[in-house]
């Protein structure tokens, strides 16, 4: 029991990674593969921030009264990896826009297709 | 002046990428990307040089002391990757300006600058920081700045291709971010150095192999080891001539470069090559890289993929240093970083002279018809690029195969230099193609006669071939650089 309750957050981030890889990898809209991506890199939040908080932990700063404190360094960490993350969502987000005005579509099968067409009608490759 | 050497190595390109979105021209982003690139170079030259002579440099972020602070570590191997990087970068600053202008929409010109520097202060970056989440976020700076290089090609493949490359390689940076997450839970620290010392003690946890499998995988992705090459060639394809030359390159290098990083001076105290399949694991992928993908090539219709293709086939032979793990195979490894590096980068370099001239988005093989009378000093530079990925005596490719042969054989392994020498042979057939196309087809009769690529894009990719002859023969900086830096690998970090 200690292993699965004691250990709860940990389960978290595997569910989280399991969860974002599977969107990311089974399905073909280019919208929902972000999404996966999204929940894929929250798991690292949950990875860092988790251990770094103490039950009753305070921010580390000395005061009288307090013994317990939560280590701030993983918090900061993640304050950086989530602007990593917005970064890159917003990213994908402009290239999804993009990707739609170019083919009409975000279905990663549709936008193939419509490539093999293309290459099949102008194996020159002209501009 | 001097000390902030390590630190402006990375701080230049980084503030000269906002400059030159503010200033919004094209002939300043071009001038200060030429500049920054320059002085990057001196600097990694600079600190090359005070490596050689009083061992490695530290550099303490703000002045706080590791392993509090952040520290900047330059030792024998990051001095020789940051001089291959910023070479390159020298090489592609001045290339830049005429492909550009004819490859990217006016208005977004000094845009693909911006993001060239940023992508340049990456990758120094990670190469230069002893801090590993320092290294994260200078990985997916480097890495953002890519995706946006490869999207600014001509054709709407670009866009899917840049897409599909920006999924892996998050995927990529975000397994390395959990990799060093359960290296922190172990260890409680942040500073390379300082983590290796740790791990000693609690080698033996479940963690730290777990962190060493998401670190692998994670990192190989971003260099492309077989089989997590996928992005690779479409994004090569599709991106635009210079962007094309820089990655290859650069970027997969960089990523080889944290591999090694972690292999043989953080993970040094685990028993990696002892109790873990590790030696199998990166000759078997390296080996069917430098096979399957060289096959590839050879049935490529696109040259630009298929350079790509061989890429994919290179990194195999750099990975499968690794795997075989003594000091010459090591030495071949890393000297790889380098001369792949240069020919490749002349490689793609020409290609863009030869869209260029031919007004296309794309290269399929037949548009190289009759290239060796319209743009022969163009087609010869080629043919010497080819004779390096070869591996032919007197180009620097053939320096890499020497040393990962003799690595081979001083563990005794002839079915491994057979193998070396197959997929040479495999790759004698794709460059002959684009010889053949070159040389033996003619070209259209109504063709130009003999217009070269202009004369700045000319001299920069020429000065590139010429590298890889000049590799071939003098090889005091290479393989002395190289060699410094496999013995410092294999002593570990004590």
């Amino acid at each position: 029991m200690s292993t699965v309750a004691g250990h709860y957050s940990y389960w978290m981030t595997i569910v989280l990674i399991v969860a974002g890889m599977y969107i990311l990898i089974a399905r073909g809209n280019l919208m929902k593969k972000l999404l996966g991506l999204a929940v894929l890199q929250s798991s690292v939040y949950l990875l860092y921030i988790a251990p770094a908080k103490l039950l009753g932990g305070t921010a580390p700063i000395v005061a009288q009264g307090y013994t317990v404190y939560s280590n701030p360094l993983p918090h900061v960490l993640i304050l950086t990896a989530i602007v990593v993350g917005v970064a890159t969502l917003a990213l994908g987000l402009a290239m999804v826009v993009r990707i739609r005005e170019a083919y009409g579509s975000i279905e990663e099968d549709e936008i193939l297709a419509r490539d093999r067409a293309d290459d099949d009608r102008a194996p020159d490759g002209a501009r | 002046m001097l000390e902030h050497v390590p630190a402006l190595q990375v701080a230049l390109p980084l503030v000269a990428a906002p400059l030159i979105v503010l200033v919004r021209s094209r002939r300043f982003a071009w001038l200060a990307t030429t500049v920054v690139s320059y002085l990057c170079l001196l600097f990694s030259i600079q600190l090359a040089w005070r490596v050689a002579a009083s061992g490695p440099v530290s550099y303490a972020i703000g002045s706080w002391p590791p392993p509090w602070g952040i520290e900047y570590r330059v030792d024998a191997l990051s001095a020789f990757v940051l001089v291959a990087v910023s070479l390159t970068a020298s090489f592609v600053a001045p290339y830049a300006q005429r492909s550009i202008a004819v490859e990217v929409a006016r208005d977004r010109q000094y845009l693909m600058y911006a993001m060239y520097c940023l992508s340049l202060a990456g990758l120094l970056g990670i190469v230069i920081t002893g801090d590993a989440f320092n290294l994260f976020v200078f990985l997916e700076i480097s890495s953002l700045a890519s995706y946006v290089l490869v999207a600014l090609g001509q054709r709407r493949q670009a866009l899917m291709a840049a897409y599909q490359y920006m999924l892996m390689g998050t995927v990529g940076a975000t397994f390395y971010v959990i990799g060093v997450g359960l290296l922190y839970l172990m260890t409680g620290t942040l500073n390379l150095v300082d983590m290796a010392e740790r791990l000693r003690a609690v080698e033996d946890a479940r963690p730290v192999l777990v962190a060493l499998a998401f670190i692998t995988v994670g990192m190989g992705l971003k260099l492309a080891l077989f089989p997590l090459h996928h992005w690779l060639p479409n994004a090569y394809a599709y991106a635009p001539s210079m962007a094309t030359a820089f990655l290859a390159a650069t970027g997969t290098k960089v990523s080889v470069y944290v591999l090694l990083r972690y292999y043989f001076t953080v993970f040094d105290p685990v028993p990696l090559f002892s109790h873990l399949p590790t030696e199998e694991v990166f000759v078997a992928l390296s080996v069917a890289a430098m096979i399957v993908a060289s096959f590839i090539a050879v049935f490529e219709k696109d040259v630009k993929r298929l350079f790509a293709w061989s890429s994919v086939a290179q990194i195999g032979y750099i990975t499968l240093g690794i795997g075989v793990d003594n000091q010459s195979s090591l030495t071949g490894s890393i000297v790889h970083l380098l001369n792949h590096g240069v020919t490749k980068g002349a490689i793609f370099l020409l290609l863009g002279g030869v869209a260029l001239r031919a007004g296309l988005a794309a290269l399929p093989l037949r548009s190289l018809a009759g290239l060796g009378r319209r743009m022969p000093l163009t087609a010869f530079g080629l043919v010497i690029a080819g004779l390096s990925l070869v591996g032919v005596p007197g180009t620097a490719g053939f320096i890499t195969k020497w040393y990962l042969v003799l690595g081979a054989l001083e563990r005794g392994w002839w079915w491994l230099v057979a193998a070396i020498v197959g997929s040479s042979l495999i790759a004698v057939a794709y460059v002959w193609r684009v010889v053949e196309a070159m040389y033996l087809h003619p070209g259209d009769a109504g063709a130009p006669h003999r217009r070269e690529a202009p004369p700045a894009m000319l001299a920069a990719a020429g000065a590139m071939v010429l590298l890889c002859v000049y590799f071939g023969f003098e090889t005091g900086f290479s393989v002395g650089g190289a060699a410094d830096a496999a013995a410092f690998l294999l002593r570990g970090l004590r």
